[in-house]
């Protein structure tokens, strides 16, 4: 039977088609947004007045039971320290670090806490080939030693230069950073270490979109006291903790050039090509195959008959 | 091995028999064909061993430091360069120089090209000893190797690249190992067990382009995770992975094309008639197919700078060690490359192979440690890190010649009593 398509048939297919393409394409591009946790929380931290008396540090290093520095913490003159020609960051034994800049265009110094973000799409969680990161509803994302193989490509991915490696553990060497006191305080509605300890209340915790809010209201409020800037509300797809600055943020140490999308996104086209080729390169390479193969054939079958021919003229 | 031949006139063991018909036993196999005193004779006697020797001296001491006191004892311990010279040399550089494996299975399993068959298992066990000996860096570098498993059994992160890399430098090893089983069969005298290989050698050869094409990209796509730290020109989110794996292309020609003239240069007595008397012509091939692949990657890193308009980075400090690695590493080879192919001149294709080679080496470092962290300071390795991964290669050496001198690789296995 010949199949006729109708103008009524090509319409509805047409529109049928055109109505999944729609639906598909908005499918697609809601799973590329930013996972919205409302129960996120954070911290905002007021550089305008961070005075670095570092007990942050102090108190990270008490709870999180790492060794006791060499240097005391109200000793001061650390700030002048870093290792080839850069400040002070985090490592094994410090989860936490302050370091102080001076910006020429005002008279006094400011003070940049650096620790976890704790993005919301982590870098460090999607680069990890063994699931060792969880991103917790909390907001904090933990780390799981027990299956971590330390290959550190979560070193790698992270934007802002966070997890260290215990290099000086031959048996339990493990990634090391702030896990947002989650297992000691977090989960028992406590507030982390760090914030609690802060004299200044420099360090304000809260759900994350509240702190956004109440950022942008301190913004409008004293435009003179700070730039027009929420540091990680955009940065790497958004981070629990927040900044705000009396100087543009490249004076203090922050990387702006850092994308505000997450760095996941700049591998996905790899990542979406994997399965095209595991399906399409079988049949393509075995086509090849198959061509070369019948063309070696084909030439054999000439020169036999060409031999048999030559037999006959004989 | 030379001085052994006209003494003996069974020598060199290129069959299960011996001349007169007799079998050689498992141990004359294993040495050469010569007694336990002559083996070792020739191998004092050899200076590349007394090189050996010293390497391994310092190098042993220095494995046992690291797997006794941790990383922190061999290397800087660097948490703002996490990979160091045995990942940026010994994975980041040793898998594209052994796409050999993949490139000649398919040139002649798949596409029948039987004039390449002479160097097919030369450039498998390329492949095969590249990929081996990349674990074996990785086993060095990895915080906790005991755990290379986790990744497939213990606790999955599928949507890592690196869960790819695993997976499939893991099968890709296996499915070499299937490759080269036949040779390994012939030399234990069991030639029907080849039976059961054949019969899947075109599924194996499919297998290893597949695993190839995703694993050579997936390392340059390890990169992508770092979009704000590597020097932009040595890092396209988009292309990455294709740059990586069209250098691969020409980096495992050019080291099938040193490795067979090393070999038959300084083991000519192990290269059979048929290795030995095609070889010019397939050095020829292999340097047609290497300046195909390394015209592609350079229209393909200039399209990246095209794509991302950085053109003017090219005029920066950085862009002149960008053009300076494009301009030995790949336009040297280029003109070499072609020149040596359009005037049959086998020295000149050698000369590109080797300069293409240090060119693909120099452009891993680069991506893995130079031009990573630009921003920041630059990180100098330890010296013993710097020991530690020529030991490694040095290892990597001794087994290669190791299976060569002895495996139907660069000769055929005669299955009966030869002539006299």
């Amino acid at each position: 039977m010949k199949t006729q398509t109708s103008r009524r048939t090509l319409l509805k297919k047409g529109l049928g088609s055109a109505a999944a393409a729609i639906f598909l394409r908005a499918k697609t591009a809601r799973s590329h947004n930013i996972k919205r946790y409302p129960n996120s929380c954070g911290v905002l931290v007021d550089m305008t007045r961070c005075i670095g008396c570092r007990s942050c540090e102090a108190a990270c290093n008490a709870e999180q039971k790492l060794p006791s520095p060499a240097l005391p913490f109200d000793d001061r003159s650390l700030f002048a320290q870093g290792r080839h020609g850069s400040k002070r960051r985090t490592d094994e034994n410090h989860f936490t670090v302050i370091n102080r800049y001076d910006p020429p265009e005002i008279d006094h110094p400011l003070f940049r806490k650096i620790q976890c973000n704790h993005c919301q799409e982590p870098a460090c969680l999607s680069s990890c080939f063994v699931n060792a990161y969880t991103k917790t509803p909390e907001g904090a994302v933990i780390y799981n030693p027990d299956v971590c193989v330390g290959c550190r490509t979560c070193m790698i991915a992270c934007p802002f230069y966070i997890p260290a490696f215990r290099y000086s553990s031959a048996l339990h060497p493990q990634i090391v950073k702030c896990q947002f006191c989650y297992e000691t305080r977090l989960k028992n509605n406590l507030l982390p270490a760090c914030v609690e300890a802060c004299p200044q209340e420099a360090l304000l915790f809260g759900k994350r979109e509240k702190l956004i809010k109440i950022a942008r209201h301190r913004i409008r409020n004293d435009r003179d006291r700070y730039v027009d800037h929420i540091y990680g509300e955009y940065e790497a797809g958004g981070t629990s903790w927040l900044y705000l600055s009396s100087v543009e943020f490249d004076q203090v140490g922050f990387d702006t050039t850092i994308p505000h999308e997450p760095i996941l996104n700049s591998v996905k086209n790899f990542l979406a090509m994997v399965p095209m080729v595991l399906t399409i390169w079988p049949p393509l390479f075995a086509g090849f195959h198959l061509l070369a193969a019948r063309r070696a054939r084909a030439e054999k079958t000439r020169q036999e008959n060409n031999r048999e021919k030559a037999d006959e003229d004989v | 091995m030379k001085m052994f031949n006209p003494e003996n006139v069974h020598l060199p063991v290129s069959g299960s028999k011996k001349n007169d018909g007799s079998p050689w036993s498992f141990q004359d196999k294993v040495l050469l064909g010569l007694t336990p005193r002559q083996y070792l004779s020739q191998l004092c006697r050899n200076r590349v061993n007394w090189l050996l020797v010293l390497i391994f001296g310092v190098g042993i001491p220095l494995i046992v430091q690291r797997y006794f006191y941790g990383l922190a004892a061999v290397t800087h311990g660097s948490n703002d360069y996490p990979w160091g010279l045995f990942l940026g040399f010994g994975l980041f550089g040793m898998v594209p120089l052994s796409a050999s494996g993949f490139l000649l299975g398919t040139t002649v399993t798949l596409f029948g090209r039987k004039d390449f068959h002479p160097i097919e298992r030369l450039a498998l066990l390329n492949g095969l000893l590249g990929y081996f000996f990349a674990v074996v860096y990785l086993l060095v570098d990895l915080g906790m190797p005991w755990r290379l498993a986790y990744p497939m059994f213990v606790s999955l992160g599928p949507a890592a690249v690196l869960f790819l890399v695993a997976w499939h430098v893991a099968t890709y090893l296996s499915v070499q190992i299937a490759e080269l089983l036949p040779a390994l069969f012939e030399w234990l005298n069991r030639p029907a067990w080849k039976h059961y290989i054949a019969k899947i050698s075109l599924g194996l050869t499919i297998a290893g382009i597949i695993l190839s094409t995703l694993h050579q990209g997936a390392l340059g796509a390890l990169f992508t995770y770092a979009p704000t730290k590597i020097h932009p020109l040595w890092l396209s989110t988009d292309f990455q992975w294709i740059h990586f794996l069209c250098s691969a292309v020409f980096g495992g020609l050019s080291m099938v094309i040193i490795s067979s003239f090393l070999i038959s240069r300084y083991a000519s007595w192990r290269c059979g008639k048929e290795f030995s008397s095609t070889l010019h012509d397939i050095t020829l091939g292999l340097g047609k197919g290497a300046s195909y692949a390394v015209f592609t990657y350079l229209v393909i890193k200039i399209v990246a700078i095209a794509h991302d308009n950085e053109w003017e980075y090219l005029l920066t400090a950085w862009g002149g060690y960008f053009l300076l690695e494009i301009a030995i590493g790949v336009v040297i080879p280029l003109i070499l490359f072609a020149r040596g192919v359009r005037r049959g001149s086998v020295t000149t294709v050698r000369w590109a192979a080797a300069i293409a080679v240090i060119g693909i080496i120099w452009n891993r470092l680069n991506v893995a440690i130079y031009c990573f962290n630009y921003q920041l300071y630059q990180e100098v390795p330890h010296w013993k890190e710097v020991w530690l991964t020529v030991t490694l290669y040095a290892l990597y050496f001794i087994v290669y010649r190791f299976i060569v001198y002895r495996l139907p690789i660069v000769f055929t296995w005669n299955k009966q009593s030869r002539k006299p």
